[in-house]
């Protein structure tokens, strides 16, 4: 079985996010940027799966800017047999939306036909949490989203999936969509003598007129804002002092 | 123009707070008919049917909606789509698991997390864990719109609309439900909770989280932890406050040995009144707090605890 993973390039989760002045977007001129941490996770699951001899290849495929290739060689350096890059767009700002972006997926997934698919839930740039499952609608297959445990028993998967009230179990027909939630794994660092080896991996790179799809965003950005700050408050200085300025503010 | 909103349906119950906070949201945009759907759905019906501002209630009830399965509620959805404008929800995770099926089935974009509607098509939404507010217009013929529960009122009680049953779309039968594992608690709702006392990695260990609930409970609070307090077994998932948890906005929010990453900041930063106790004096939490106590935690909790009770 191939196991396709979807990575996507974003700001560095560390980075403090800053808004344009003139409210055109959020600044990403030179700001670290890195893999979706979900992606990471994806990524690592992959590998077991391959590691454990459920998975004969694990393939990691990016959608974005010409710079979404170092993203795939650290999935690469991680462990990923081989990668795609779908260059979509030239410009940084561009975001290219989930629904673009699946129907790349869906494409490349016709013509891989993997077994499954494993991704982030969200990335933590547009915090959409929606790819997986638009693709997973597109292919008419079905969905586990929010993954905290992910079990492979031959036609099926037990997928259990982090929800507002708690866990739950289901159980997924395969070929399925899984997007993985923080739980499911720790992902490891990629070694040197990996990331050098990494360098050697197959990485093909395409374009999304290949695949015939049209990117024209469905959402028009018109602003970008700072939120509202909030105003700062106070250091108490002991524990009587803190329950009376909250007597005081009516909280308690 | 018709809006078409998918209630919170649990085991047969209407979650009322989170769905009458979408309500709020919806009934901008339109005439809202709210779809209550479960194996059995009648009686969250009923309860839909009493909130302001829902127009009409449909009730789907079948095996297949049992455990909100994300291929027939949206099979479901998409065969009800053809008349309403917009296709509503509360961003719950069950709407998260839905809506983006629904909207890739109907060839739309998905407008996840809206905190703020400007009008039919334009609507605002947090991107990077909040730390910007994107103002996006659609110029897809329906929306497909999750709300974020927790910047919009809950709409009041006292509505009667028309409740009509409709039948289930065909199970796509791809896949099926095994198990939920949901902890019981007397303790409030934590999305809907007035006060939430929440634990970080600073509490250190499962066993001294129970002073965090202790506390809670004086309040008479939800009890919530950040991403760390989790990703440690200190607190289970469902506690989880942050750009990947819960978004939370109560009253009072006590955040105990937080420090207050970005991701943790997304999630309680709309809270009315913040008050931080962490030993560390530089953490970014007391930023963001009312009130900060530097202190250890491990004093500060059992005496504040004892002082409220």
């Amino acid at each position: 079985m191939k196991v396709l993973v979807p990575v996507k390039r974003v700001i560095d989760y560390n980075v403090k996010v800053r808004v344009k002045a003139d409210g055109s977007g959020v600044d990403l001129a030179n700001v670290k940027m890195s893999m979706n941490p979900f992606d990471e996770i994806a990524v690592e699951q992959a590998i077991r799966l391959k590691e454990a001899g459920k998975a004969d290849e694990v393939i990691a495929v990016s959608i974005g800017v010409k710079q979404a290739q170092e993203t795939l060689r650290t999935a690469l350096a991680m462990g990923a047999d081989r990668a795609i890059l779908v260059v979509a767009s030239e410009d940084v700002n561009t975001d290219i939306e989930p629904l673009a972006v699946a129907k790349i997926l869906k494409a490349i997934v016709d013509e891989e036909q993997p077994g499954l698919v494993l991704a982030g839930k969200q990335a933590i740039d547009n915090d959409m949490n929606a790819t997986g499952q638009m693709l997973s609608a597109l292919l008419g297959w079905s969905q586990g989203t929010f993954a905290s445990g992910l079990d492979i028993e031959g036609d099926h998967a037990l997928v259990t999936r982090e929800v507002d009230g708690g866990l739950q179990t289901i159980k997924v027909k395969m070929p399925s969509i899984v997007t993985v939630d923080l739980r499911l794994n720790e992902p490891r660092y990629a070694s040197l003598p990996n990331i050098m080896k990494a360098k050697k991996k197959p990485l093909d790179e395409k374009t999304a007129a290949d695949y015939g799809v049209d990117v024209t965003p469905r959402l028009t950005v018109t602003g970008t804002a700072e939120p509202e700050a909030r105003k700062a408050g106070e250091i108490v200085g002991s524990v009587d002092e803190l329950v009376s300025k909250l007597k005081e503010a009516g909280a308690v | 123009m018709a809006v078409l909103l998918l209630a919170e349906v649990t085991d047969g119950e209407l979650n009322v707070d989170a769905t009458s906070k979408a309500v709020t949201a919806a009934a901008k945009l339109g005439d809202v008919t709210a779809l209550c759907c479960g194996a059995s759905a009648a009686a969250a019906g009923e309860a839909a049917a009493k909130i302001k501002g829902i127009t009409k209630v449909l009730v789907a009830e079948d095996a297949s909606l049992g455990h909100r399965l994300a291929e027939p509620t949206a099979a479901l959805i998409v065969g009800l789509a053809g008349d309403y404008e917009h296709i509503v929800a509360p961003a719950t995770t069950d709407a998260k698991n839905v809506l983006p099926r629904v909207a890739a089935l109907l060839d739309v974009m998905v407008i996840s997390d809206v905190s703020g509607i400007i009008d039919g098509d334009t609507f605002e939404r947090p991107i990077y864990a909040g730390n910007a507010i994107q103002t996006v217009k659609s110029t897809d013929g329906k929306k497909v719109v999750s709300i974020r529960t927790s910047t919009f009122d809950a709409a009041e009680d006292g509505g009667s609309a028309s409740v009509e049953t409709i039948s289930a779309a065909a199970d796509p039968a791809l896949s099926e439900w095994v198990e939920d594992k949901v902890a019981a608690s007397d303790r409030p709702d934590l999305t809907s909770a007035g006060v939430v006392v929440s634990g970080g990695r600073g509490v250190g260990s499962k066993d001294d989280f129970a002073m965090i609930e202790a506390l809670a409970d004086a309040l008479g609070a939800a009890v919530g932890a950040s991403r760390a307090a989790v990703d440690s077994g200190y607190a289970p998932n469902d506690w989880q406050v942050g750009q990947t948890g819960k978004v939370v906005a109560p009253d009072l929010y006590v955040a105990v040995g937080i420090s207050g990453a970005i991701q943790h900041l997304a999630g309680m930063k709309d809270s009315k009144i913040i008050v931080a106790i962490n030993k560390d004096e530089e953490a970014p939490i007391f930023q963001v707090a009312d009130y900060g106590l530097v202190a250890d935690l491990f004093d500060a909790v059992p005496e504040l605890t004892k002082k409220l009770s």
